[in-house]
């Protein structure tokens, strides 16, 4: 590891690591740090995974500009990085007659902000699109599309990785001192130095500034919550369904969306809450999400219901003000040299390659560099067996027979699979890191039947039972072996060996 | 695809059920029997349930799980079934083409009858959707049995059980007996869901309290799970206020029920029964689709694999004579579940041969009966001096009884 580096980004989100994939382009010493276990861990593992067209935001603002610029890049920067897109469309449907003059007021707006073909249709249009949603009215966004938010957050970590980025885990910023040109980053690992500073924080960003005296900023964290569908209600829906937005609310409302894997998410809710941390989810909000959602998709059922999740929103309005929040891009005169992303909610997965364009852009300003022959750009994620046609995967099973075992049979995950994702170039290692690459344990029996064998490959490839854990840190799996536990050993022994 | 292959009988998942079933297919004349197994051992389930207890009614005497399977593993083999280990089926069609994937590349194989025999799997935390955050530390029943005693691997030193079920109770006195502090089991329901056999020796023998009508409320724990709250629960299984309690633990142990691997099933469109989740069967073990019969924990779930294999054994005969003759008697009785019965099986019967019924009642009874009934009048009655939701009742109905038999309708129902 270099002694210094020329830009340290602390937050390994969808947004530090675009950044960091931007400045891989050029010959920079960037390294990533990152108080969790693997990249994707905070909100941008955790949200609806829409590509927003730009209907939402005000006309003018930071968010519109940045929003509408990542959209129209999306689709290639996940081609690029071989992750999962799907140009669904979007209904937002009005329940009613009288909700009709919000789709028009929404379709002024997205005109405005420039998004292409908008239009209004009516209840049969929508009954031949959507058989299953019944509505008044529907404005039809045919632009809208899902992504694979953890699938891109890791595509693009990984790239950058392989092009010469540093990827610090399992190092959470607790100090940073010094000035531009010489920061003094301190992690529980010890101190990294770097010139530069883009604090791509999330939830905590505001933490982060106020280490180095800026004070100017807030984080409100609001609970989103979503219920996750198996895929046999994948079929429901054609596009993703919105109702219209409710007024002053937190966000865009329980909307039905498809995954690119074929499930349908439910959600968000929105609560503030004081802890940025507490991503719990909640019997209550589960009711009400199947039950708003109901309203437009009556065929739901409970029983589809396969988990449930939550992302956290970092708001810059506390809910008592509430209304709109701008993105903050700013590096401010209380610390030169270090940009500070702030107030990074939706669309931030959206507007995430524009935001990496314009960092990028701050950077290169202060430190000129030429272009970094390593840089690639096209990346390819492991061979998805899934996704393959008979052919293909009999030839894949042909070069490496690890392809016919089945590992995680809901989601048809592989052991080659599996080997390559314990084998990433970020060396993650926790069940969690496997399952973000893979897809293993994310089907309706949630890890039941491939649980077990994960754990075998992981000691296959050199791990200790007793040093995996479920998402890094403290979350162990296993105390040790059973004579262990007989002989009333602490997992602490069990790993130091005695 | 890298090869097709043609089979009278092919056997899908090799647990207890699709041992029996094609070791009774090979010896009621089908010439090629396949038995298709994901995992790279036959046995299923069983392979981790080293307690014993397995075999009191075929064998009346009390195996282990792996002992058990052992028998009817060597008895496949000297029948000559051809097993297929790695292989995962990931297709079938109503015209019986099963596709497998296995480290031979895909293949085919055309089968004259299948039976389906997948076993089933256990419902998780995300399906019964416990509150609270989401750390390591909370595993299904049969993961940490399987993790025990397959793999040799301790899961946590003080635990909490949500559920009843007769795996939890099973591994809460494995986990006792290895030296973890059990500090209780928690059941939802005002009865215990494990068989009354398993509460004394699993649960009362060791001091361990079961607490009814009681659930986990929230998980707590960031990275690993520091304890569970308590609460208990009115009759509508709503959370009774006042009545929370954090208990500290730091492993979570679910038992709340079995799920039945229906999946190939749905996708070829055979019919099911919305109580059982499994196909509705004929007393050939037949589903609604020609020449594919179901068979074992994926038609119904079983508490004893004696019944399991039994049951499968019909099946494996019945898929031998469908694929060489043709042939199996018409059933156009229909049996329905009446007072006091979740279900019975099977769904029809054709009366040309004796029938071992299969049921479960809603509700613990003493001393009533099971009666069969047909165009009101009494077929055939059996004293139960105890029944319980947890434990499969079979009965068996002599062919001789079938002749009193009406309009072709037959109610099973529980009564005085
Ligand atoms: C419910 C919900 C739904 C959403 N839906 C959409 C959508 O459909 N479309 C869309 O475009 N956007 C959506 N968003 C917004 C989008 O998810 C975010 O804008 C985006 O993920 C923000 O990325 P980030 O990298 O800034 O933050 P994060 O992903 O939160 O990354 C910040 C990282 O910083 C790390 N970190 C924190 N403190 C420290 C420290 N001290 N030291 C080191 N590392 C630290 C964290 O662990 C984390 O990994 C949604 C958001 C929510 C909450
Ligand atoms: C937790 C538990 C405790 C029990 N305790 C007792 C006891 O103490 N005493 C007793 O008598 N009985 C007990 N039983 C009952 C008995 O074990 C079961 O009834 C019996 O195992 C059911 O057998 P099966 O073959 O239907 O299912 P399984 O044993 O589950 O076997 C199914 C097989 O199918 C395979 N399979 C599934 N899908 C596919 C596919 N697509 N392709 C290829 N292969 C596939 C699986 O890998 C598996 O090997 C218990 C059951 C359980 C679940």
């Amino acid at each position: 590891m270099p002694d210094k580096f020329d830009v340290a980004i602390i937050g390994g989100g969808v947004v530090g690591c675009a950044i960091a994939r931007e400045l891989s382009r050029y010959q920079l010493r960037v390294v990533v740090l990152e108080r969790a276990a693997d990249v994707a861990r905070g909100t941008s593992g955790k949200n609806s995974g829409v590509v927003h067209t730009g209907i939402n935001v005000p006309t003018g603002s930071r968010k519109a500009a940045l929003n509408v610029a990542g959209a129209r890049v999306f689709e290639d920067f996940c081609k690029d990085l071989d992750v999962p897109f799907d140009r669904v469309g979007k209904v937002i449907v009005a329940l009613e007659e009288d909700q009709t003059p919000d789709l028009e007021s929404l379709m002024a707006r997205g005109i405005a902000n420039g998004v292409p073909d908008l239009e209004i249709i009516d209840s049969a249009t929508l009954k031949r699109m959507e058989p299953n949603i019944s509505g008044a009215a529907a404005l039809n966004v045919p632009t809208a599309a899902i992504a694979c938010p953890y699938s891109l957050n890791i595509a693009l970590a990984e790239s950058s990785a392989e092009a010469g980025v540093e990827f610090m885990l399992n190092s959470p910023v607790t100090a940073i001192n010094g000035d531009e040109g010489d920061f003094q980053i301190t992690t529980p690992g010890g101190t990294v130095n770097a010139a530069l500073i883009v604090n791509s924080a999330g939830l905590f960003s505001d933490k982060i500034a106020r280490m180095v005296g800026i004070k100017r900023w807030r984080i409100w964290p609001c609970r989103g919550e979503y219920v996750i569908l198996d895929k046999r209600a994948g079929s429901l829906i054609n596009s993703m369904v919105y109702p219209v937005p409710p007024k002053g609310g937190a966000g865009l409302g329980v909307h039905i969306t498809p995954t690119t894997d074929g499930n349908i998410l439910l959600g968000p809710s929105a609560d503030y809450t004081n802890d940025a941390d507490d991503v719990r989810t909640t019997p209550k909000i589960r009711r009400q999400l199947l039950k708003e959602a109901a309203e437009f998709l009556p065929a739901l059922s409970p029983r589809d219901v396969i988990t449930a999740y939550s992302g956290m929103r970092p708001k810059l309005v506390p809910s008592k003000v509430g209304g709109f929040g701008d993105f903050v891009l700013e590096e401010v005169p209380e610390q030169l040299g270090m940009m500070n992303l702030v107030g990074i909610e939706s669309p931030g997965l959206t507007a995430s390659p524009a935001i990496a364009d314009e960092i990028s852009g701050w950077v290169r300003e202060r430190i000129p560099a030429k272009k970094n022959s390593n840089f690639k750009g096209k990346w390819t994620a492991v061979d998805r067996v899934r996704d393959e046609t008979p052919e293909k995967i009999d030839a894949l099973i042909g070069e490496d027979p690890a392809y016919g075992e089945i590992i995680c049979r809901c989601e048809m995950v592989t052991r080659k699979e599996i080997i390559d994702s314990i084998n990433n170039g970020l060396e993650a290692t926790s069940l969690n890191a496997i399952k973000y690459r893979s897809r293993a344990t994310m089907g309706r029996c949630q890890g039941g039947f491939c649980g077990p064998r994960i754990i075998d490959l992981l000691i296959e490839n050199g791990h200790s039972p007793e040093s995996l854990t479920l998402t890094g840190g403290d979350s162990w799996l296993f105390l040790g072996s059973v004579e262990d536990l007989r002989k009333g050993r602490t997992r602490e022994a069990v790993e130091a060996g005695n | 695809m890298s090869s097709h292959e043609q089979a009278d009988v092919a056997v899908i998942g090799g647990g207890p059920a699709g041992l029996a079933a094609a070791a009774e297919a090979k010896a009621a004349g089908a010439s090629r029997v396949l038995l298709l197994e994901r995992d790279d051992r036959v046995g299923g389930i069983l392979n981790q349930q080293v307690h014993d207890g397995f075999g009191t009614k075929v064998f009346n005497e009390a195996l282990t799980g792996p002992e058990y399977a052992a028998i009817y593993e060597d008895r496949v083999n000297e029948r000559e079934v051809e097993t297929w280990l790695k292989t995962h089926v990931i297709n079938v069609t109503k015209d019986r083409l099963i596709t497998v994937h296995s480290d031979k590349g895909l293949r085919t194989i055309e089968a004259g009858s299948v039976v389906l025999s997948m076993g089933c799997r256990e419902r998780t935390r995300g399906a019964i959707g416990t509150a609270g955050t989401r750390p390591a530390g909370v595993f299904t029943a049969g993961a940490v049995q399987n993790y025990m005693n397959v793999r040799n691997l301790a899961v946590g030193r003080k635990v909490v059980i949500l559920g009843s079920g007769d795996i939890g109770l099973i591994m809460a006195r494995r986990l006792k007996l290895e030296g973890a502090e059990v500090v209780c089991v928690a059941e939802i329901l005002p009865q215990p869901s494990g068989i009354g056999a398993n509460l004394v020796r699993c649960l009362e023998d060791f001091d361990i309290p079961l607490y009814l009508s009681t659930t986990v409320v929230e998980i707590h724990g960031k990275s690993r799970v520091t304890g569970v709250t308590l609460a208990e629960v009115g009759p509508k299984m709503g959370e009774k206020k006042g009545t929370r309690r954090f208990i500290e633990c730091d492993t979570l142990l679910l038992s709340v029920g079995l799920i039945p691997e229906n999946e190939l099933t749905n996708k070829i469109g055979i019919i099911t029964n919305p109580v059982t989740t499994g196909a509705v069967v004929d007393d050939s073990f037949r589903t609604s689709v020609p020449g594919i019969f179901s068979c074992g924990n994926v038609l119904q779930v079983h508490d004893v694999v004696d019944y399991a294999t039994m049951e499968s054994e019909k099946a494996g005969t019945a898929a031998a004579i469908w694929a060489t003759t043709g042939k199996l008697p018409d059933a156009d009785i229909k049996v329905s579940a009446g007072a006091g019965l979740r279900y019975v099986l099977p769904a029809t019967i054709s009366g040309t041969d004796a029938v071992d019924f299969t049921m479960r009642s809603w509700r613990e009874e003493h001393d009533q009966s099971v009666i069969f009934k047909s165009g009101g009048e009494e077929v055939r009655r059996l004293r139960m001096p105890h029944m319980e939701p947890a434990g499969m009742i079979r009965v068996r109905v002599g062919k001789g009884r079938f002749r009193r038999i009406v309009n072709n309708e037959l109610t099973v129902e529980v009564g005085a």
